[in-house]
């Protein structure tokens, strides 16, 4: 049987962070009590004016900079028209004929092979307010407005992607972007970051697009792929039995395992656009986008390839260390202090140390919550510490033992070594009797090394560190034995 | 009468979107007027505007945009006071069923 082939459009709504609304200055906290951030505008009574706020317009034409979208000089919102109960005024302000952003694209890497996927917009519009079935007597819904002209942009993508491992790598990347520019804080859960997908089958080697369906409720990235393969088979069955794929708004259970139609949307998609007669064009001139093109912050595919050239990291230390943009700038801050601090000590060797130490020490006391992200100890106390291992006031062992202590007490690691004596043992005598003592208290290991068994030196090294509690330099442990134990 | 401008399940359809409902003779009624609002405005068809750009809006200006720094909201039982319904903080509405079960 010949094989269908998939075709996917996934349409993005991206919360942006601005403090305030997009059309007003309600603020945009999540988790306010119902309602609290409401006013005329946002609540769409008549006779209120909206007026288009600054700081969200330039991060949506930061967005489609970031993924390489012509900025229009002059933009339009226009009234997109429908009836629900999250829209009061009947109408969602949008964009629709000349959008913010046009004709872009998104590279991405599905097991090894590198693609293009076009984006054919980004525009600006404000969100609906939220919905909660159900709630209080159950036989009603309840309309809460904080939420609703919230700033989002819509990311629309071509139709390029032909599977859903193809929409997961496009979703995950396009979300790191956006988080690392700082416009977006990539929370699926809380719904700031929220996907819907255009999915239609066609026999292979047709080039004439099938019968979309529009899938809603894709709330997380283990959602997006369960869903799509899930769509992609119904409508398999569907054609396969001398079926017709409809085109319909479907909705992923995820508790269920299936896509379900959503009733009442057929009429939905006659929007009946027409420019806003509230909100004059918005203009940009080329130098204010050429102005926000030179502070875009750097990409975190770029920011990766550098650390890999010039920090040391492997690809895999970099992809860690660059999953969320504030573990990104601890590293950057972190590899920066402990270079300048140690003598001598070249970027890549101090972003090398740094890299490892924040994945085997300071990575499992982290937590992140959307943008922000909760730290034990800062940048340079880490720095600080690896400083002194590099100086050899003490060894790595040590480190981790002062480490914990750091994250405990919040003191510097000086202050640490100086009260506990974590100061390495570099005392030349010190460490001569500690070894002697081991070697009298151990003949018959002598007896094999003197044998020709000199693998028995790691036991007699082993000792020497329990004895001091590891803050033997293991060097000169190394050193006073062999001298010791190869003296005729 | 020449071919109306505007067919009566056209007609139909607009009121369906905009939830109005209609009796015959009202579609019908609404059918004749759109039909000579839509014949007035064929006028404008006459004239050459290949090369005047579209107006988007009635005065020429670019839109003014406002900082992003908070405002004082307004206060939530005042704005409640004026719903037919509320509950829970919230503007109670039919309840809404999104999915077939």
């Amino acid at each position: 049987m010949a094989g269908y082939e998939p075709v996917i459009g996934l349409e993005v709504h991206a919360q942006m962070r601005s403090r305030t609304k997009l059309f007003c200055g309600c603020p945009t906290d999540y988790g306010a009590p119902p309602n609290e951030h409401t006013c005329p505008v946002c609540l769409g009574l008549p006779g209120a004016l909206p007026v288009p706020n600054e700081k969200a317009i330039e991060l949506a034409v930061r967005a489609g900079l970031a993924l390489g979208c012509q900025v229009a000089p002059h933009s339009r919102f226009a009234r997109k028209n429908y009836f629900y109960p999250d829209l009061a005024k009947g109408y969602q302000i949008s964009q629709f004929e000349l959008p913010l952003n046009e004709k872009g694209h998104l590279d991405i890497e599905v097991e090894g092979e590198a693609k293009r996927i076009g984006i054919t917009r980004i525009h600006v519009e404000e969100d609906a307010a939220k919905n909660l079935h159900g709630i209080g007597s159950g036989a009603v819904t309840l309309v809460d407005f904080n939420r609703a002209g919230t700033p989002l942009i819509e990311i629309v993508s071509e139709p390029d992607l032909r599977g859903a491992d193809e929409a997961e790598a496009y979703l995950k990347k396009l979300r790191d972007i956006l988080m690392f520019i700082g416009v977006n804080d990539g929370n699926l859960e809380e719904g700031s970051f929220r996907c819907d997908a255009n999915v239609s089958i066609r026999p292979a080697g047709q080039t004439e697009l099938g019968t979309r369906a529009e899938l809603k409720n894709i709330n997380s990235f283990r959602f997006v792929k369960k869903a799509i393969e899930h769509e992609i088979a119904r409508q398999e069955g569907v054609l396969q039995g001398g079926g017709e794929v409809v085109q319909e708004t479907r909705t992923w259970l995820e508790a269920q395992n299936k896509t379900v139609s959503m009733r009442g949307k057929e009429e939905a998609h006659d929007y009946r656009y027409f420019p806003d007669p509230d909100l004059p064009p918005l203009a940009f001139d080329a130098k204010r986008i050429e102005a926000l093109r030179q502070a875009l912050p750097e990409l975190p595919e770029a920011k990766r390839a550098r650390w890999q050239k010039d920090l040391g990291l492997t690809e895999y230390d970099a992809g860690v260390l660059s999953a969320h943009p504030e573990v990104a700038k601890y590293f950057e801050a972190a590899a920066e202090a402990l270079a300048k601090r140690a003598d001598k000590m070249k970027a890549s060797e101090a972003g090398k140390k740094v890299g490892n130490f924040i994945q085997s020490e300071v990575l499992r006391h982290v937590s992140t919550d959307g943008l922000s992200a909760t730290f034990p100890v800062g940048p340079s106390a880490v720095a600080g510490l690896l400083a002194v291992v590099e100086d050899g006031t003490i060894n790595g062992k040590i480190a981790k033992k002062v480490f914990a202590t750091m994250v405990d007490t919040g003191k510097s690691a000086r202050a640490i070594i100086d009260e506990g004596g974590f100061a390495q043992v570099t005392d030349k005598g010190a460490i001569e009797d500690e070894v002697r003592r081991v070697l009298e208290a151990n003949p018959s290991q002598v007896q094999q090394y003197k044998g020709g068994k000199t693998g028995v030196l790691g036991f007699f090294v082993g000792q020497v560190m329990k004895a001091t509690q590891g803050a033997a330099n293991p060097k000169m442990v190394n050193e006073t034995l062999k001298r010791l134990l190869d003296a005729p | 009468m020449a071919e109306p401008k505007i067919k009566l399940d056209e007609v139909l359809h607009v009121a369906e979107l905009a939830r109005l409902q209609l009796s015959d003779d009202e579609a019908r009624q609404m059918q004749a007027q759109l039909d000579s609002i839509l014949g007035y405005l064929a006028e404008l068809d006459e004239l050459d505007v290949s090369d005047v750009e579209p107006t988007f809006h009635s005065i020429p200006m670019d839109a003014p945009l406002r900082r992003d720094v908070p405002v004082p909201c307004s206060d939530r039982s005042e704005i409640l006071a004026e719903a037919p319904e509320s509950e829970a903080g919230g503007f109670a509405v039919p309840l809404v069923l999104e999915v077939d079960s």
